[in-house]
């Protein structure tokens, strides 16, 4: 009898399994981990505390990111002494535990996930995990990649596996061409309106169709990025030729014959016809437009030419509460024009939208225009290689002269760990994942948009249709 | 880890959806390097008002919930980040067991390895769980793990699923490290036939820097 056909998951996932258990878990081989200093202390002490390894050093990488400052004096100032603590902790756990270490004075640091798929620590085929939700992100390559807690990250450093049940296949295939103006995070941020923040529980989700396949590899990684605001595991694309492209010469990726080998095997990987999905969506890209969020969650999205929606016309009575909710804290009113309200502060960067294809997206709506009065425009590259990419394409100067600050790489106001956040009841248009509240700092509201949409709302000072500024 | 049997105590209705982990714990508090101590930034926006004072609107804030072991919610409980922070925090304030409709999955099985007990259970089931919260101190509610059922204040038991090996794992308050660690040399036998591309970036790759 011929093989099943299987998905990408189901042949990344096989290649895997080191043993399964009795009742079906599966003792996971983990290729890559990524750590960094804020999910890693209490893993890091739970070895020690039992006298354990790390078993693979050499197929870990720790990081700097999530709280580290972006202002340009920031090797000597670290002013939030528990923001120093725990960077001086992971700076005193790789060495005791020989792990390679990623400082801030070097080049290549930045957001995990950016740095990963940028120094050719990720590749398709492989598993990698690290303690951070968005590590969804790398399998834009084809990787099955996902987040784990502290307790998983002891987990992996100490045995290089996970003990997990395999998730269920869903596929989200988006054909057709997408509009003028629109970006692979108005996909993403698309498909979580159409699905919701728990449409994808349980399940990986593989993007296909025509519009996924056209996307360069920073949307892919968009895409990916946000798999984890629909609720699912992990996010992939099938890995092509766009792929291999990306991988080749990276530093940490493979090179000469083995490459070859690689990619012999890579191609092997994409889900055969008729692989079985439990859950199947379609969207039509040539249905899609900018889109912007107004509530406090990711599905709470809707096109920037809408209006904010109305809770006396939802008939569901939690549902009408959870808008009235979000209306009251986002301070919007029912049938608002969202092109009409007014912003504070711009935030282009995240692990979501700080690659250099983000910003020249940016600096090409931002030249020759100037940031509006009383509001500040921040981008943070999300490696420093990245930034000096950028700097010798000239956008630093492109988005300096427009007003924006240009600032040094790391999550910076994503999350508001460091000193990049919101003051209560500013709000902002950004190109981060989360608009939860308080996200980017307490009481902070924010408008989850595409760095083409940032920008533009940063000239005008409101939420904009990036395509009226658009030739 | 602590083992988990049974738990009868005081169970705080909290009905919401969507509750985020940024809900649960804001990122502002994850700057600590130790498991313990996050109990009182437990929710922590809806617990405190702006000035550091209690919003004593909030259950957590009202007697007899501040001795809640128990938490009832709606869907999708957890959702958002991995960050531990989310179980060590209830568990630090006191919290083993959350029963909610579904929950996001990395919160799920955080619980797990902290020893708190996720029991989905209808939404309706939940309401029910909810109603009888209300009633207080009066009205404890029973979580017996051995033999996966709810007990409610008025004695009906209400059966719930778990995953056989982490029902296991929580009775017996098994370190899951060390049980792996019991699988190393299968682990050895799998790394022995990786292909050459898949070796890591080594450990001398990055040690200097070249900024
Ligand atoms: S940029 Fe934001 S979402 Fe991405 S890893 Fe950093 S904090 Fe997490």
């Amino acid at each position: 009898m011929a093989e099943a056909p299987r998905s990408l998951f189901d042949k990344i996932w096989a290649a895997h399994v080191v043993e399964t258990l009795p009742d079906g878990t599966a003792l996971l081989y983990i290729d890559r981990h990524l750590t960094h200093e804020v999910t890693s202390p209490q893993a890091f002490e739970g070895l020690r505390a039992s006298g354990r390894k790390v078993r693979r050093p050499d197929a870990t990488i720790a990081v700097v990111d999530h709280n580290v400052p972006t202002s340009a004096d920031r090797l000597t100032a670290i002013n939030e002494p528990e923001s120093a603590l725990q960077i001086a902790t992971l700076e005193k756990n790789v060495v005791e535990f020989g792990v390679p270490y990623i400082p801030l004075n070097d080049i290549r640091q930045g957001i995990v996930h950016v740095i990963g798929p940028e120094l050719g620590l990720s590749l398709p085929g492989i598993t990698l995990v690290c303690g951070d939700s968005h590590t969804s992100t790398h399998g834009a390559l084809g990787a099955l990649a996902f987040g784990i807690g502290t307790s998983e990250v002891e987990h992996v450093l100490a045995t290089q596996t996970l003990l997990q049940k395999p998730a269920k296949n869903m596929r989200v295939t988006v054909d057709g061409v997408l509009p003028h103006g629109c970006t692979a995070k108005d996909i993403v941020l698309a498909i979580i309106g159409r699905i919701g923040t728990a449409g994808g529980t349980g399940h990986v989700i593989e993007f296909a169709g025509s519009a996924i396949r056209a996307l360069d590899m920073a949307g892919r990684m968009t895409v990916c990025n946000m798999s984890i605001e629909a609720g699912a595991r992990a996010g992939m694309i099938a890995p092509d030729d766009t792929t291999f492209a990306y991988v080749a010469g990276r530093q940490f990726a493979p090179k000469g014959a083995d490459l070859e080998k690689a990619i012999a095997y890579w191609k092997t990987l994409p889900s055969d016809p008729g692989a079985h999905f439990d859950r199947e969506v379609q969207i039509d890209a040539a249905t899609i437009a900018p889109m912007v969020t107004w509530g406090t969650n990711p599905e709470a999205v809707l096109p920037i030419t809408g209006v904010v929606p109305d809770p006396a016309a939802e008939p569901d009575l939690e549902r009408r509460g959870q808008i009235q909710r979000m209306l009251d804290y986002m301070a919007l009113t029912p049938g608002q024009k969202l092109d009409e309200v007014p912003i504070d502060v711009v935030f282009i960067g995240s692990c979501t939208n700080s690659r250099i294809e983000d910003i020249r997206a940016a600096a090409a709506v931002a030249r020759g225009r100037h940031v509006a009065p009383n509001v500040r425009a921040l981008v943070v590259p999300g490696s420093g290689l990245v930034k000096k990419q950028a700097e010798e394409e000239g956008l630093d100067r492109i988005l300096l002269d427009a007003g924006f600050e240009w600032r040094e790489a790391g999550c910076s106001m994503c999350l508001g760990m460091n000193p990049d956040k919101l003051t209560p009841g500013q709000r902002s248009a950004s190109t981060s994942n989360r608009n939860f509240e308080g996200r980017q700092g307490p009481g902070g509201r924010t408008h989850l948009v595409s760095p083409a949409m940032a920008a533009a709302a940063a000239v005008t000072g409101r939420l904009t249709d990036v395509r009226e500024l658009l030739a | 880890m602590t083992p988990f049997t049974t738990l009868t105590g005081i169970a705080a209705p909290l009905p919401l959806a969507n509750v985020d982990t940024d809900k649960i714990i804001p990122a502002r508090h994850l700057k600590t390097i130790q498991r313990t101590g996050l109990g009182v930034h437990l929710f922590d926006t809806l617990r405190y008002n702006a000035d550091g004072s209690e919003n004593p609107d909030f259950v957590l804030n009202r007697e007899p919930y501040r001795h809640a072991e128990v938490l009832i919610a709606y869907e999708n409980f957890g959702c958002g980040s991995s960050r531990e922070h989310a179980p060590w925090a209830l568990l630090d304030f006191g919290i083993r067991c959350v029963i909610a409709p579904d929950f996001a999955d990395i919160f799920h099985g955080n619980s797990f390895k902290n020893g708190i007990l996720p029991i989905k259970l209808p939404r309706a089931v939940c309401e029910q769980l909810m109603e009888d919260s209300r009633l207080g101190a009066n009205a404890r509610v029973t979580i017996d793990l051995e033999r996966q059922v709810v007990i409610r204040p008025n004695g009906e038991e209400i059966p719930f699923e778990v995953d056989a090996l982490r029902r296991k794992m929580l009775l017996e308050g098994l370190d899951e490290i060390g049980q792996t660690l019991a699988h190393t040399p299968a682990i050895g036998r799998y790394e022995q036939q990786q292909p050459a591309w898949l070796s890591g970036p080594g450990t001398t790759a990055l040690t200097s820097t070249s900024a």
